[in-house]
């Protein structure tokens, strides 16, 4: 068993001491971060722009990736700065004025039974609504301009939040809530100083899926009415049968979830480190 | 201890009886003991017969469904400031360090730590035997070292009155009895009245001055029998030999009942 194992490390440790192997050099190589899934990446780009010219597929059906790079320039830079400003503002808007509403309720709904059984089903009739259907509606009630939009944002972002907030808060330990009715503290401090800090890796589970979720809200109410956006953009071009045109809004879209995903999962780090531990949990 | 002494806790004529979902639960039936001032008591008995119970009635979060509970001569009408709890885990905030655990107590009462608050917090961190950890995080800790700052949380406010909950149950062996000396000389340096809730009978034994033995549901005394080991407690030739005994007759006396 030990002789196995001390020839197992040293057959392992060999190709290390020698990386002129070129194998070798490949399996350490692919064992760095990030680095397989680049790779992945980039071969689905390969197959992509390959396959599009051997099998001459039309660009309305799927465009090349050199295409869809082609169609970024359809306007000018500063004219997708206007329309990426357009969709991240209503959808920023709507995700803090979402976690403004969510976490107060999410803190009533934890304290009071009664409360979330009063509550609890008016959320799921709210998030079994589909935001689409609900979108056109919600236009037409508050006319034109930000307000619809930043409801519907609102809608499609504030489940999760309240959902995850409130297990996050019934989940603290017992122990915990026993040493502070001990102490006799008040309610304010124990949500404060006990129950708000343990929910925080909750919170932040849903505050990455809700940012996601908020550009899908925003894409959604543009669709319905606007005049700027990435979403406006993406339909005006299909519309004029400009597909790669809207290839490029796609790629914007994803980019710009991406980027706000990783900012939510950053502040975490930044100001959470201990929520990101297994204690954290 | 004199006799006449006021004892630090009294449970008399005590039942507890809690409402489940399944109907009507009888957890304690007549319990009834004293615990001196600065006594250490192991409350010894099966899972689930009542003796956390008995803590939480002490700290003031159960009220007795009949019987009273006496802290220093008066009865328990609701959390008390004299009582320091240590639970079964350790339950430390993840996200404070060391010290900031120690002072929780504090912050959570008043709203705030002074400085004071934090010089008495290094001391306690000291007598528990953490010097230079004060810094450092939960979760960077053995869980041995978490349940000392689970007691320098519990000493903090200075109680009266220890209340231990199975404390040592969720560590391993070794370091379980590592921490029973630790507990003594923490206890010898800074007497306090100590109930000790524990299904060890070794545990028991070799910290408590005296130990209550409950039997299975509904909870109620068995017997209440003093140690008879002297202190400082150690390991010689002797106490080995009553210690031996001693754990013997306990053992008897809670299988015959297991069985």
């Amino acid at each position: 068993m030990t002789s196995q194992d001390i020839s197992a490390t040293s057959s392992s440790n060999a190709p290390l001491s020698a990386p002129t192997n070129p194998v070798a050099l490949l399996r350490k190589l692919a064992n760095v971060p990030g680095v397989l899934a680049a790779v992945t990446f980039a071969l689905v780009l390969v197959v992509w722009e390959t396959s599009t010219h051997v099998f001459a597929i039309p660009s309305f059906v799927l465009p090349a990736p050199t295409r869809i790079l082609a169609g970024f320039d359809a306007v000018t830079t500063g004219r997708w700065l206007e329309h990426v400003w357009a969709t991240l503002r209503i959808a920023l808007f709507g995700y803090f004025l979402s976690i403004a509403f969510a976490v107060p309720i999410a803190v009533a709904l934890a304290r009071s039974p009664m409360l979330s059984k009063a509550l609890y089903p008016i959320l799921v009739v709210i998030q079994s609504t589909p935001v689409v259907a609900i979108a056109p509606i919600v236009i037409v009630v508050l006319g034109a301009g930000d307000a619809p939009r930043i409801v519907i944002t609102c809608l499609i972002t504030f489940f999760p939040i309240v959902v995850s907030t409130t297990t996050g808060l019934m989940a603290t330990p017992p122990e915990l809530i026993e040493l502070s009715r001990s102490l006799k503290a008040t309610a304010f401090r124990e949500i404060s100083q006990i129950r708000l800090p343990f929910a925080v890796p909750y919170i932040f589970s849903a505050l990455k899926i809700s940012i996601t979720l908020a550009v899908i809200g925003a894409v959604v109410a543009e669709f319905v009415a606007a005049e700027k956006g990435i979403g406006y953009f993406i339909q005006f071009s299909t519309s004029l049968f400009k597909i790669q045109q809207a290839w490029s809004g796609l790629v914007v879209l994803v980019v710009l979830s991406l980027v706000l995903f990783q900012m939510v999962s950053f502040v975490q780090r930044l100001f959470f480190p201990w929520s990101l531990s297994k204690d954290g949990r | 201890m004199g006799v006449t002494e006021t004892p630090a806790m009294r449970f008399s004529g005590l039942g507890q009886v809690f409402q489940t979902r399944s109907g009507p639960l009888e957890a304690l039936r007549g319990v009834e003991f004293d615990v001196a001032r600065h006594e250490f008591v192991a409350v010894l008995g099966p899972s689930g017969c009542g003796k956390s119970t008995l803590l939480r009635m002490i700290a003031g979060l159960i009220k007795p469904t009949s019987g009273v509970v006496e802290v220093f001569g008066l009865p328990v009408d609701g959390p008390r400031d004299d009582v320091g709890i240590v639970f079964q885990k350790p339950t430390l905030l993840p996200w404070a360090n060391i010290e900031d655990n120690v002072v929780f107590p504090a912050k959570h009462k008043t709203g705030m730590v002074s400085q004071k608050d934090r010089e008495t917090a290094r001391r306690i961190i000291k007598t528990v035997g953490l010097e230079g950890f004060e810094a450092r995080m939960p979760s960077e800790l053995s869980g041995g070292m978490q349940q000392r700052v689970g007691i320098a949380r519990a000493l903090f406010m200075n109680p009266d009155i220890l209340l231990m909950d199975e404390p040592f149950s969720a560590l391993d062996a070794l370091t379980r009895e590592v921490m029973g000396f630790e507990l003594l000389r923490i206890w010898e340096s800074q007497p306090k009245t100590v109930l000790f809730i524990t299904h060890s009978i070794s545990e028991a034994v070799l910290l408590a001055d005296r130990v209550v033995v409950m039997s299975e549901r509904p909870g109620h005394i068995i017997e209440d029998i003093k140690v008879p080991l002297s202190r400082p407690r150690d390991m010689s030739a002797d106490n080995a030999k009553v210690l031996h005994d001693f754990t013997g007759h306990l053992r008897n006396l809670l299988l015959k009942r297991a069985a």
